[in-house]
This record gives structure tokens, C-alpha cells and sequence, in this order.
């Protein structure tokens, strides 16, 4: 029951680490050099969950000053955020540029190929 | 000047970042060529003038766009980072002149003037993680160097330097995202992401929610080390230094480790320091066992090595051992040592990475066997890398043996007198690598591959001859470097107290 009390309260967190573990996995387990940045933008986007989730407070208004008002939810991780997605699509466009150019290079995105093909010269 | 002297901190990361955009719409290798040589060269003075201002008055603190700390970014600039400031500035401009001929031989035209706006994207990221008192711009910072050095790397001749660029993006991301998810948990507890205020906040939070404060500690260490190649981190680098151009090379390999290792001591005694005792975790323990065991494994590969380029990127790992193992020993005269051999190892492996890349310049190879004899063909040259290689083997009266000492020293007080003898045994290791070439290429016969080689022009010859005269001169006159590594480890272990 307690198990389950704080399952409850943190679900957010349970998601952002299976997001985090799963997506690390892939990174490593995979040979296929694509799958392997899927498994990286993954495992980038579990981190924004870790921080834009514990910005909402329950109840909170957005952070606009009125006497109405006394609670407020985060505004800030939102925006560190907006520049996290900005590095993680920039690094996921210059992941799948550097595939394409291995792809003409050597005719294969499989690591384990690659290996063999450069062990042969 | 009264009007420009208040904003050289925000100058110093804008006017490289003003240059790469400008550099982007550049075409000609030429162009970009004088534009990246007219930013480097201007980058030391608003270094000197910040590490002046910052002697004659303290730290200086600046607000971006005038918001108050912690609410806005905070650039501060204190005895640390001015010296690594100074550092990456001083070498981006030495090193540029090398880079024209060096460029225009290795990569194609069309490609020269987005390499010079990949190299000031670099240059900016890696200023302002030095500059920067804001744990998430630092992870900004942090992102656009790697992004800007990933495309350096890939802009080799090889078609393994892309492979190497791909590896190093994956691994490279790996430990960024792990330094944003420490940063994260720390603003979780704290709710703040300015240093400064992280540090005095931290030991509340300790107090209340260890374990987070703990993961996020564990976080750092390997997100920063990731990018730093400590030891067993670090099997992204050989190959990237060894594809990258050979300017590239020698800017990553003097630069870009050294900044990362900056923002380790800074998160290390500025942010965590203060707030816990870190000498009850093991942090210590751990760094200096993973040091050793850089010392030795990476110097003993790089004593297999064919390849010459190959062969300095495992003994960078290994001087990176160094300069984390005064980390580790966190007392005066061993933090000193890391933060004066931050320095130089720079100067070294900058004209070791030179000497090789004007090696490739005249005969198109750094294998071993092709440089037999290249001794008699490159005479300059050749002395430049035995001066340098005798500064990493740590001989007295080059600058490798003040680092080693003040870490002998450190490890010495800290009672630790076996990590003396670990030092010694480690540089016997590089008398051998070193030595290797020595041998190879003054007392064997010209090989074929270099029999028409002579000494390279002197826009090449010119910065490799700085950095060797360097490697002598800090080995002598220490007041420069030692001196501001003294200060910046008193600073540091102030705020231990």
C-alpha cells in the first residue's frame, strides 16, 4: 500500500526514468546507427519530463501578478527547456547528417559492418 | 574605452559568436581564414584586461541584459577562470596562423570557410563555459562547443574521421545530458541555478534531501568526465584526434579537455566544495584511482601505436590522469599542480599536435615508419617535438616537471608517498613512447616517404617555434602560471573552510 502511496505521488518521475533507462538501452544495445539516435532523443527527452513536471503546481495560476492569486506554478523550467529541445533537435539533425554521410562513405549504417569493413584495409 | 571596459565579459563570448555567423556567410577559405585570425587575435587582449581587472579588484561579476543574480545569467570572472580564459584565448591565437596552410591542404575549398566558423562556434562555447556563473548556460555553452567540435572532426580526409565524429556525438550527448540531469536535481532541491547561490544553498538541501543532492553529485562526475575523457571515458578521443585535421586536433587537444576539467574543479570545491565536506564521499578516492589507471593503461597503448597522431591522443589521456589526480588530492600545492598543468599540457601537446600536422603537411602520413630519418629533412621541426616530447616526459627545465612536482608535492603532503613513485613509474612510460620516435626519426636512414621533405613555411614554423619556446620558458620562469594556479587553488580551497 505504501508502494503504491508513492507511486501515485511520483508517477511522473517513474515515467521520466523508464524514458531515461529505456532510451540509454537502446543507445548501447543497438548496432543500427539510427536506432541508436532514436535511443538518444529518447533518453534527451526524459530529462525535459524531469524538469517542466515538477514546474506545475496543483492549483497554481500562471505566473502573472494579481491579488486574486497567491499560487503560482514555475515558469522557468519551461523556458530552460524550449532550449533543451533546441540542442537536442540540433544534435539529432547533425546525428542523422553525419549517418547519411557514413551511409555514402560505406555503404552501411550497421556498426558491426563498419568495424569489419575498416579492420579489412 | 571607459565605455567598452564594463562589457568585456559579454565581449569576449559575443564578438567569437558575431564572427561565426559572419563566417558562416563567408565562401572563400581566404576570407575566413582573416576573419577567424582577426577574432583569435582579439580574444587575449579582453582575456588579459578581464585577468588584470580581476588582480587589481577582485572578482568581477557581470549581469546579462542587467538582470539581478540569481534571478538572471551571471558571468563571473575570478582567479580560475580568468587563467583558463586567458589559456584557450592565448592558444586560439598562437595556433592560428598554423591553421592556413594546414586547412587549405587537408580540406577541400568549398569546406575552409564553414571549418573557420565551426572553429569560432567551438571558440565561443568553450569561453563561455569558462566564463559562465549559471550551471544551464554552462550546459548551453557545453552544447555548442560539442556541436561546433563534432563537425571539426568530420571534416577529416578519412572516412573514419566520421565514424570517430559519430561516436563521440553519441558519447559526447550521453554526458552533456547527464550533466543537464544533475543540474536538474540540484535545481530541484535548490531552486536556483546560479553557482554561487547553489553553493550557499546546497548544505540546507543536503540536510533534507541527501540522496537527490548525492545522485546529482554522481550525475556531474560522469557527465563532465564524459567530456573530459577521463579514464574509462575516454575511448571517444583517440580516434577523433587522430581523423580530425590536424588544426583541429591541435586546437581540441590544447583547449577543449581543459575547459571541461575547469568546470569539474568548478562544480567540485565552487559549488559543492562549500556546502558539504565532499571529502567524506569517496569522490576523492574514486578520481585519483581512475587517474592512476589513466597514468598508466592509456601511456602504455600509446606505446603500440603506429599511428603518431593515435599515439598523443592516448598520452593526452594520460596527462588528463595528472591533472585530475591533483583533483583527487584536493590540497594546495596538488590543486595547483592540476590548474598550472591545465596549462602546460596545452603548450605541449598544442606543439607536439603542430609538429605532427607539419609532418602531414610535407609528406601526407604520420605513421611511424614513414618518418625514419626525418630527423635530417625537418630539423626544426623534429627539435620542436623532442623539446615538447621532453615536456611530457616531465624533464626538468620543461614545464611537464612543474607540474609533476607541485603533484608530488600535493600527494606528499596528503601522505600519500606511493602516488610519488606512481608519478615516476608513469613518466618512464612516456620516456618510452616518446623516446620512440626520437629514435625513429633522427637515428634511423630516410625513409622514402620523406626523402623530399624540408622544414614547412614559416606561418607554420612560426607558432610551433611560441609553444616550444614556451615549453622552456614556464619550465623556468613559473610566476605566470604557477603563480596564478597558487592563487586559483587558494581561492578554491578558501571556500572549502
Amino acid at each position: 500500500m505504501q508502494a503504491l502511496k508513492i507511486f501515485a505521488e511520483h508517477y511522473n518521475y517513474v515515467i521520466t526514468i523508464f524514458l531515461m533507462v529505456a532510451g540509454l538501452y537502446v543507445v548501447v544495445a543497438r548496432g543500427n546507427m539510427v536506432k541508436k539516435l532514436i535511443g538518444l532523443s529518447v533518453f534527451q527527452t526524459s530529462v525535459y519530463l524531469l524538469y517542466i513536471t515538477p514546474g506545475k503546481i496543483v492549483g497554481g495560476t500562471p505566473p502573472i501578478l494579481d491579488p486574486a492569486f497567491t499560487v503560482y506554478s514555475n515558469p522557468l523550467p519551461h523556458v530552460l527547456i524550449l532550449t533543451a529541445i533546441v540542442v537536442g533537435v540540433a544534435t539529432l539533425a547533425l546525428g542523422l547528417a553525419l549517418v547519411v554521410r557514413i551511409n555514402e562513405a560505406y555503404g552501411t549504417i550497421e556498426e558491426d559492418e563498419i568495424f569489419a569493413k575498416d579492420d579489412e584495409q | 574605452m571607459t565605455a567598452v571596459m564594463p562589457h568585456l565579459p559579454a565581449l569576449q563570448v559575443v564578438v567569437p559568436l558575431i564572427g561565426a555567423i559572419l563566417a558562416g556567410f563567408l565562401r572563400r577559405g581566404t576570407t575566413g581564414f582573416a576573419l577567424a585570425l582577426a577574432v583569435s587575435w582579439l580574444m587575449p587582449f579582453i582575456a588579459g584586461a578581464l585577468l588584470w581587472q580581476v588582480l587589481a579588484g577582485g572578482p568581477i561579476s557581470y549581469h546579462l541584459g542587467g538582470w539581478e543574480p540569481p534571478y538572471g545569467i551571471e558571468y563571473r570572472v575570478d582567479v580560475l577562470n580568468a587563467f583558463v580564459l586567458m589559456l584557450v584565448a592565448s592558444v586560439g591565437a598562437v595556433i592560428m596562423p598554423f591553421a592556413r596552410r594546414s586547412i587549405a591542404f587537408e580540406i577541400d575549398e568549398r569546406g575552409q570557410a564553414w571549418f573557420y566558423c565551426m572553429y569560432l562556434l567551438c571558440l565561443t562555447g568553450l569561453l563561455g563555459i569558462a566564463i559562465t556563473g549559471d550551471a544551464f548556460n554552462a550546459f548551453v555553452f557545453l552544447e555548442i562547443s560539442s556541436l561546433a567540435t563534432y563537425v571539426l572532426i568530420a571534416t577529416g580526409r578519412d572516412r573514419r574521421a566520421l565514424l570517430a565524429a559519430y561516436q563521440y556525438l553519441i558519447m559526447g550527448t550521453i554526458g552533456a545530458t547527464f550533466y543537464v540531469i544533475g543540474v536538474g536535481l540540484v535545481y530541484l532541491v535548490t531552486g536556483t541555478l546560479n553557482m554561487q547561490d547553489m553553493a550557499a544553498r546546497l548544505g540546507a538541501a543536503f540536510a533534507t534531501h541527501p540522496h537527490s543532492v548525492i545522485a546529482a553529485l554522481a550525475f556531474l562526475t560522469v557527465g563532465v568526465s564524459l567530456k573530459l575523457a577521463l579514464f574509462p571515458l575516454h575511448v571517444w578521443l583517440p580516434n577523433a584526434y587522430a581523423y580530425a585535421p590536424s588544426f583541429a586536433t591541435t586546437f581540441l587537444a590544447a583547449t577543449a579537455t581543459k575547459v571541461a576539467v575547469y568546470l569539474l574543479i568548478r562544480l567540485y570545491f565552487g559549488v559543492f566544495g562549500p556546502a558539504l565536506n565532499i571529502q567524506k564521499l569517496p569522490v576523492g578516492e574514486l578520481i585519483i584511482g581512475l587517474s592512476i589507471a589513466a597514468m598508466f593503461a592509456a601511456s602504455f597503448i600509446a606505446i603500440f601505436q603506429v599511428n603518431l597522431k593515435r599515439m598523443l591522443a592516448y598520452s593526452s589521456v594520460a596527462q588528463i590522469g595528472y591533472i585530475t589526480l591533483g583533483i583527487g588530492i584536493a590540497n594546495q600545492a596538488g590543486l595547483t599542480g592540476s590548474i598550472v598543468h591545465l596549462a602546460n599540457h596545452a603548450m605541449m601537446k598544442a606543439a607536439l599536435f603542430m609538429a605532427l600536422g607539419a609532418v602531414f603537411y610535407r609528406i601526407g602520413s604520420v605513421r611511424l615508419h614513414d618518418l625514419a630519418g626525418i630527423g635530417q629533412k625537418m630539423p626544426l621541426t623534429m627539435a620542436a617535438f623532442v623539446v615538447a616530447g621532453f615536456g611530457i616526459i616531465g624533464t626538468p627545465g620543461t614545464v611537464g616537471f612543474i607540474s609533476k612536482w607541485y603533484l608530488a608535492v600535493g600527494a606528499l603532503n596528503a601522505g600519500g608517498w606511493p602516488l610519488v613513485l606512481v608519478i615516476m613509474a608513469s613518466s618512464l612510460l612516456a620516456l618510452v613512447y616518446v623516446g620512440r620516435v626520437v629514435e625513429v626519426a633522427w637515428f634511423r636512414d630516410v625513409s622514402p616517404a620523406c626523402k623530399d621533405a624540408s622544414d614547412p613555411p614559416l606561418s607554420m614554423l612560426i607558432p610551433l617555434m611560441v609553444l616550444t619556446v614556451a615549453t622552456v620558458w614556464f619550465g623556468i620562469d613559473t610566476q605566470w602560471t604557477a603563480g596564478f594556479a597558487g592563487k586559483a587553488a587558494a581561492m578554491l580551497l578558501g571556500g572549502l573552510k
